[in-house]
């Protein structure tokens, strides 16, 4: 029997098992739509802006180790999507993302609704289709969903005219694919490991470092057993957070611009720095130059060959699978006669503990005024660290990052690459729908969350109870902090005049609105809301206007070069 | 420094622009490229003339086969290779310049493959500097028109570029 473009398309999701499709209707997805109504498998969700469908799906991809789904209409649609598939390039999200298109034959014609969605979306994705012909779709979108998976993933964007969603073909959805220009390697080499495993062993500091990889490719559990049975310390990035239990002694909290003391100071003073899914940004390692002035030996594995010996130079290079790599390491060292040097290791670790007696994330716990850092502190506490937590962009996402404890991958959602503002509260509904049951909280401030707030009618039309953590001090916060530490206190258009009452806006939108000011009323609001398992609840925090993130790694200094507290 | 990397790719609508989008994004030089469909219809072979530090380059052959339609990817200044380009230039050939167009062209084995009473298009093979010194060589009043194709590479002997 014969499909449409549009049956074929659902037929195709469904086959992927697509739970949740995030996306807008309009013109040039209207049989989509219809195709979508008849069947009940896949489930629509409506957000209020195509953005937050990218970021709903990426939320849901990053709580998960599945693919996130978003379906747009052309033009705007695809327009209003760019920031968030941009989003979910910079930090390596797997998307599919079908957008409609103008029919075919009014393609370059400046046709009503039309962009050139291919040429727009080309810089930030993985890879990108233009579906031409119906009997070409099941395949495109096969291939789809192949490559936003495999090596190193990414959203993958599927332009599909509207002609070609009401042509006609047989259906015939291929079991696998593949394709000979696109070949990721997994295992890594096994000589290059073994002379890994030698410098690890005989390493007098050594520091492991990793990223967002060991999170996407679930090597969390292999991280650890490798971490603990050579004894070394270890930081995992903003992007990394969660794939080593931040409450273990060997955790030395996150490195880079707003890191910890001990791990920038372990960073800069390791002789052998082991990088696993890492790709040594400008906002981890500060100035290379600088960073370069310690002399240590670096081993990267990454699935991403260009991620190596891109911003540093690398010894010891190993390109694969994350979690493979890893496996293969513990399997090596099991049967390595050489075992890490203990007497070095304690002098070191002694070195480490004097960093950290440092209490570099130390604050006024005595303020009269809501300091931000008390809330995070707060929150932990109340969800037990068993929270997902979402943020947006600024002091709040360093803060919840700095003090919110992720003992688990894929519970710390952020957009870490980009600094995409308004990605907390979409990001939140993707993370809600795909566990029911869990408490998720999303931090944000009141700059970040208007930036995409009418996703509160989302969550109300399909009941997310969310936990909103707003921290509100009236300002952009890291900018005003900027303006602060180098522009000489001018803070141009930092300030926020005019805001809503964000206790009357969440229940205009149907949700239950708490404003909170005083320091002793923190957790006692926390725990109040989180016992509505039912409602979505926006806690307005009224927090100190000067409060800065420390430490920080001034622009263009080193590592080791912090303004502490 | 300057290198000549070879690229085989889908032949498919687009894989250009993804390869120049890569290089403009990146900031890349790209002092010349070519493209055309290989032996294989389905694939296209490209030729990239770029300059840059070895870091650089290390990049741009490592983004080049991050692009899922690419191929393969050579860059043939790692070992011996050949590379050509094709020049047409239409020069001014009247009275007594006409003689020495000619004997020019001679000289450097072009060949006049269009004739008018007024001037001469010259069809001319070589590496790039053999074509820039034959521009240099002829007066350059005397230049009417250039268009040249970019350097095409091959490696020499069992290099081979192929699946």
């Amino acid at each position: 029997m014969e499909l449409s473009g549009a049956e074929i398309t659902v037929r195709c999701l469904q086959e992927e098992g697509v739970d949740y499709v995030f996306g807008y209707p309009g013109g040039a997805v209207l049989f989509i739509y219809d195709a979508l109504f008849k069947q009940d498998k896949v489930k629509h969700i409506l957000v209020r802006h195509e953005q937050g469908a990218i970021h709903a799906a990426d939320g849901y991809s990053r709580s998960t180790e599945k693919i996130g789904v978003a379906l747009v209409t052309s033009g705007p649609g695809v327009t209003n999507a760019v920031t968030g598939i941009a989003t979910a390039y910079m930090d390596s999200i797997p998307l599919v993302i079908i957008t409609g298109q103008v029919p075919t034959h009014a393609i370059g014609l400046d046709a009503f609704q039309e962009c050139d969605t291919v040429g727009i979306t080309r810089p930030c994705v993985k890879h990108n289709f233009l579906v031409k012909d119906v009997k070409d779709l099941a395949v495109t979108i096969k291939k789809a969903f192949y490559i936003a998976a495999t090596g190193r993933p990414g959203p993958v964007v599927v332009d599909i005219p509207k002609d070609v969603t009401s042509a006609t073909t047989e259906f015939d959805y291929p079991k696998s694919i593949t394709m000979r220009s696109y070949n990721p390697v997994i295992k890594g080499h096994a000589g290059q490991i073994k002379k890994a495993l030698q410098l690890l062993t005989r390493a007098k500091r050594p520091m492991v470092y990793t990223g967002g990889g060991v999170i996407l490719g679930n090597a969390s559990g292999e991280l650890a057993q490798l971490v603990r049975m050579l004894g070394f310390p270890c930081t995992n990035t903003l992007m990394g957070l969660g794939a080593y239990p931040a409450t273990d002694r060997q955790f030395l909290g996150m490195p880079g611009m707003h890191g910890t003391y001990e791990a920038n100071m372990a960073m800069q003073h390791c002789d052998v720095l082991l990088a696993i899914g890492a790709r040594f940004d400008d906002r981890v390692i500060g100035n290379p130059k600088h960073f370069f002035e310690e002399p240590r030996t670096i081993i990267h594995i990454d699935i991403d060959p260009s991620s190596i010996s891109k911003r540093v130079k690398v010894d010891v290079p190993i390109v694969g699978n994350v979690r493979e790599v890893l496996q293969e390491l513990i399997r090596q060292l099991q049967a390595s006669k050489e075992k890490p040097d203990q007497g070095a290791l304690k002098s070191w670790w002694k070195q480490i503990e004097l960093w950290r007696g440092r209490d570099c994330l130390k604050f006024d716990r005595t303020a009269k005024i809501i300091k931000p850092q008390l809330v995070v502190e707060k929150l932990y506490e109340v969800t037990k660290g068993d929270a997902f937590v979402t943020s947006d962009v600024g002091q709040h996402q360093m803060w919840a990052a700095q003090f919110y404890k992720f003992i688990k991958p894929r519970r710390w959602i952020n957009s870490g690459g980009l600094g995409t503002m308004g990605f907390g509260l979409p990001a939140a509904m993707g993370v809600q729908l795909a566990h029911p049951k869990a408490m998720v909280a999303c931090v944000t401030g009141e700059a970040s969350i208007q930036m995409c707030i009418q996703e509160l009618s989302t969550c109300k039309q399909y009941h997310l109870p969310i936990k909103i953590v707003n921290l509100n001090n009236r300002y952009m916060g890291m900018v005003r902090q900027w303006q602060e530490f180098f522009h000489g206190n001018r803070y141009s258009e930092s300030y926020m005049d005019a805001l809503p009452d964000f206790v009357r806006l969440a229940e205009s939108y149907g949700h239950i609105g708490m404003r909170v000011d005083k320091p002793g009323d923190v957790e006692g609001a926390l725990k109040e809301a989180f016992a509505r398992k039912k409602d979505l609840v926006f806690m307005d925090f009224i927090t100190d206007q000067t409060e800065n993130v420390f430490p920080m790694v001034p622009g263009g200094k080193g590592l080791s070069e912090m303004i502490l507290v | 420094m300057r290198h000549i990397i070879s690229v085989l790719l889908e032949n498919e609508a687009g894989a250009l622009s993804r390869v120049a989008g890569l290089f403009s994004a990146r900031g890349y030089n790209i002092e010349s490229l070519t493209v055309a469909p290989t032996e294989d219809a389905s694939l296209s072979r490209m030729t990239i003339v770029t300059t840059g530090s070895d870091e650089v380059i290390e990049q741009i052959t490592k983004q080049l086969n991050k692009l899922i339609e690419v191929v393969k990817v050579v860059d043939l200044s790692d070992g011996d290779h050949i590379e050509r380009e094709l020049m047409l230039v239409k020069v001014r050939a009247v009275g007594k310049d006409r003689e020495e167009m000619k004997r020019m062209a001679d000289i450097f084995r072009g060949r006049i493959i269009g004739v008018s009473d007024k001037d001469y298009t010259i069809e001319l093979t070589g590496t790039g500097s053999k074509l820039d010194a034959f521009l240099s060589a002829i007066d350059r009043s005397a230049i009417l028109e250039t268009v040249r194709t970019g350097a095409s590479g091959i490696g020499r002997g069992d290099r081979v570029l192929k699946i």
